[in-house]
């Protein structure tokens, strides 16, 4: 008699009636997302009040995988998509996951612009250097003389350092793991969870299918192989120090961990201030249950 | 159908521009939250609720750009509010694909659209009437939508209410289509006490979480499903993908053509309930001047001269120019010897005109290049030669 088989812990998380899913043997992702569900079971929260929102592309279908209130966007436009649904709605814990194309390309400009204001949302950036699902194009974070369908004779742009990126226009928490770092990843993506304002993971992850394999790098396992041997744990180092190159050393930890008002504090101290018991605040519509 | 808030609600006599008196009726009709981004001739709607908001418990974002702006109103509906976007021509142009996104997600929402001369950058400060095609078929693929065409400031007031009342009722968004010159034209406006204000709340599903609901599904006679927000409890997924009635991606045919023939029959099937329109003059009228905003108050020095030279003509406005009144046209194209129609561009709604009419009588469009508006004139001039 073999033993009953024990329910995947993070099974109660997804909508499993939608597995499988649709990336690839060897994908990051998934990882990332048994991570988070590990951060959300350790958090305590009520899961109801828990929103995940993405943009397009492989990452983005994050979002219909999460047994969460979850909405899955346009190209790009994760970030202001969750500002507004935070803002109006100030009592969920809003989550945004998407992909490096999704967020630092076309989304760039709502990227710092959050992280100005410092919206209360969770970022968690998916980075594999491509876009996957339109077929392995060049993106923001490409490393340089990686080759990409849209650089056939290599990448040749400066490449984005995304946790200096972020730090630089005020995010109050910003972490870099790799999708070999389960254990830290979860742990990190827990303490993002409880904290407020503008938060930013970015997890550097296999695209088996097309960057590895275009690359002549090998298999997801093997990408995991080079994150174990080439990646060392800097907490609190300065994102100055973090740029990331070709095949060389990756500082992965949690380099920045501060407070400051999000923009919602900001907004209400101002007009507290101005307009004294003229202030009417905002009523959140989550008080109550839309059926109640 | 509820009461306005009284505590928003500005009751009295006002001097307010077309552009003030929209977002008075936003904040009526229990709007809290606007996302904007800068844009002439559009600005001083976002400009009054950026001032009255705080006063009345709303909350204002200026996003980085109209992409932002245009798709953080959807974030905010979803999350129980309702919710608007102000705009002009180019950064209507750069809202095209949320407001496709709101069709598909079936997102009750408005976006007002203040038209100014165009294409591109065009004549910032001055009025056309050129994004009423646009307004139709801007997004990409098949959907349905609601714009309104207010002419005055009153009706901005009172338009923009209706806007989120039909909003409400179709989970469409619904487009307030002002040209520059009624945005920025300042006359009286009434605002009636609060509870003579109807407003539609969102149809929230009685059914609690567990209880099967499903987020598209045509339910209780109605092709419109009924909401939830999140943080209720049900576990939504809202995708742009083509999604079956639980709101999962469904990339097949069948269910494709199920979702897109229920986006376009809950409006098209319930045209008679939305369509709206002003008819003056109609029951001798041999000629009929159809026009909208800015231009049907030219039009109707025009006319008023054309009956003093002895000519029958009447004026049919559009009030909705989507869903157009296309059974009301049809039935006066089988009576009436002409169509006169002025508008502020080369002639968009015309050809929606000439549709309608299918050749069962002349179609005579009066098209102006925006910048001004048409000299009454011109109006008149095309009247007496429709008749001749």
């Amino acid at each position: 008699m073999s033993e009953p088989v024990k329910p995947n812990p993070t099974s109660k998380y997804l909508r499993t009636e939608r597995l499988p899913s649709i990336w690839c043997p060897g994908c990051g992702i998934g990882t990332t997302v048994n991570c988070f569900t590990r951060a959300l079971d350790g958090s305590g929260f009520d899961l109801d009040k828990v929103a995940i929102v993405s943009g397009i592309g492989c990452t983005g279908r994050v979002a219909g995988y999460l047994n969460l209130d979850s909405f899955h966007t346009t190209h790009g436009r994760a970030i202001p998509f969750a500002t507004g649904l935070q803002m109006a709605n100030p009592d969920l814990k809003v989550v945004v996951y998407s992909g490096d194309g999704d967020l630092s390309a076309i989304g760039g400009n709502h990227l710092i612009h959050a992280a100005r204001r410092n919206v209360d949302m969770l970022v968690v950036c998916v980075n594999n250097f491509t876009y996957g699902m339109t077929g392995g194009q060049v993106t923001p974070t490409t490393f340089q003389t990686a080759v990409a369908s849209t650089t056939p004779y290599g990448a040749y742009e400066e490449t984005f350092n995304l946790p200096r990126l972020v730090d630089s226009c005020g995010g109050v928490y910003v972490a870099r793991w790799t999708s070999y770092h389960v254990k830290q990843l979860a742990k990190s993506m827990g303490e993002a969870l409880n904290k407020k304002g503008f938060r930013f993971i970015e997890i550097l992850s296999p695209c088996p299918t097309l960057y590895l394999r275009r690359n002549k790098l090998g298999e997801g396992l093997d990408e995991m192989k080079f994150y174990k041997e080439k990646s060392v744990i800097k907490n609190g180092a300065s994102t100055t120090e973090t740029d990331l190159d070709y095949r060389k050393e990756i500082v992965v930890g949690t380099f920045v961990n501060r407070e400051r008002p999000t923009n919602v504090e900001a907004m209400e101290a101002r007009m507290s201030e101005v307009l004294g018991a003229k202030y009417v605040p905002y009523e959140s519509p989550g008080k109550k249950p839309a059926w109640a | 159908m509820s009461n306005a808030n009284p505590s928003g609600t500005l009751t009295g006599s006002h001097y307010l521009d077309g552009d003030h008196a929209c977002s008075e009726g936003a904040i009526a009709a229990g709007c809290r939250f606007a996302s904007g981004y800068p844009i002439t001739p559009s600005t001083e709607v976002v400009e009054r609720l950026s001032a009255r908001f705080p006063r009345v418990g709303g909350r204002f974002i200026q996003l980085e750009d109209e992409l932002g702006a245009s798709i953080a109103l959807l974030g905010a509906v979803w999350g129980g509010a309702k919710a608007c976007t102000v705009t002009s021509g180019p950064g209507f142009s750069l809202m095209m694909e949320h407001i496709g996104y709101a069709a598909i997600t079936e997102t009750p929402c408005v976006y007002i659209n203040v038209q100014r001369a165009g294409p591109s950058t065009g004549l910032p400060t001055q009025p056309a009437q050129g994004d009423m095609m646009q307004a139709r078929f801007g997004s990409h693929g098949d959907y349905r939508l609601i714009a309104l065409c207010p002419n005055s400031p009153q009706e901005c007031f009172d338009l923009t209410v209706e806007a989120f009342n039909l909003a409400e009722e179709f989970r469409v968004p619904v487009l307030v289509m002002l040209d520059e010159v009624v945005g920025h034209m300042t006359e009286k406006v009434v605002i009636p006490p609060a509870e003579q204000i109807k407003v539609s709340e969102r149809r929230y599903t009685k059914k609690k979480p567990g209880e099967g609901f499903k987020l598209f599904e045509a339910s209780n006679g109605s092709m419109v499903p009924e909401m939830v927000k999140a943080g209720d409890g049900y576990r939504i997924h809202v995708t742009g993908l083509t999604h079956d009635e639980r709101g999962y991606p469904a990339m097949n045919v069948p269910t494709h053509e199920k979702m897109q023939l229920r986006l376009q029959d809950k409006i098209v099937e319930n045209a008679d309930r939305i369509v709206r329109w002003e008819e003056k003059d109609l029951a001798d009228a041999e000629v009929v001047v159809v026009s909208f905003g800015i231009t049907s108050r030219v039009a109707e020095r025009a006319i008023k001269a054309a009956r003093e030279q002895g000519v029958k003509v009447g004026s049919f406005r559009l009030i909705t120019a989507w869903p157009f009144p296309e059974k009301q046209i049809a039935e006066l194209s089988k009576k009436v010897k002409a169509f006169v129609v002025p508008e502020l561009n080369l002639g968009q709604m015309a050809l929606e005109v000439e549709r309608v009419v299918a050749g069962r009588t002349k179609v005579v469009p009066v098209p102006h290049v925006g910048g001004t508006v048409h000299n009454p004139e011109t109006i008149l001039n095309k009247i007496l030669e429709s008749v001749r």
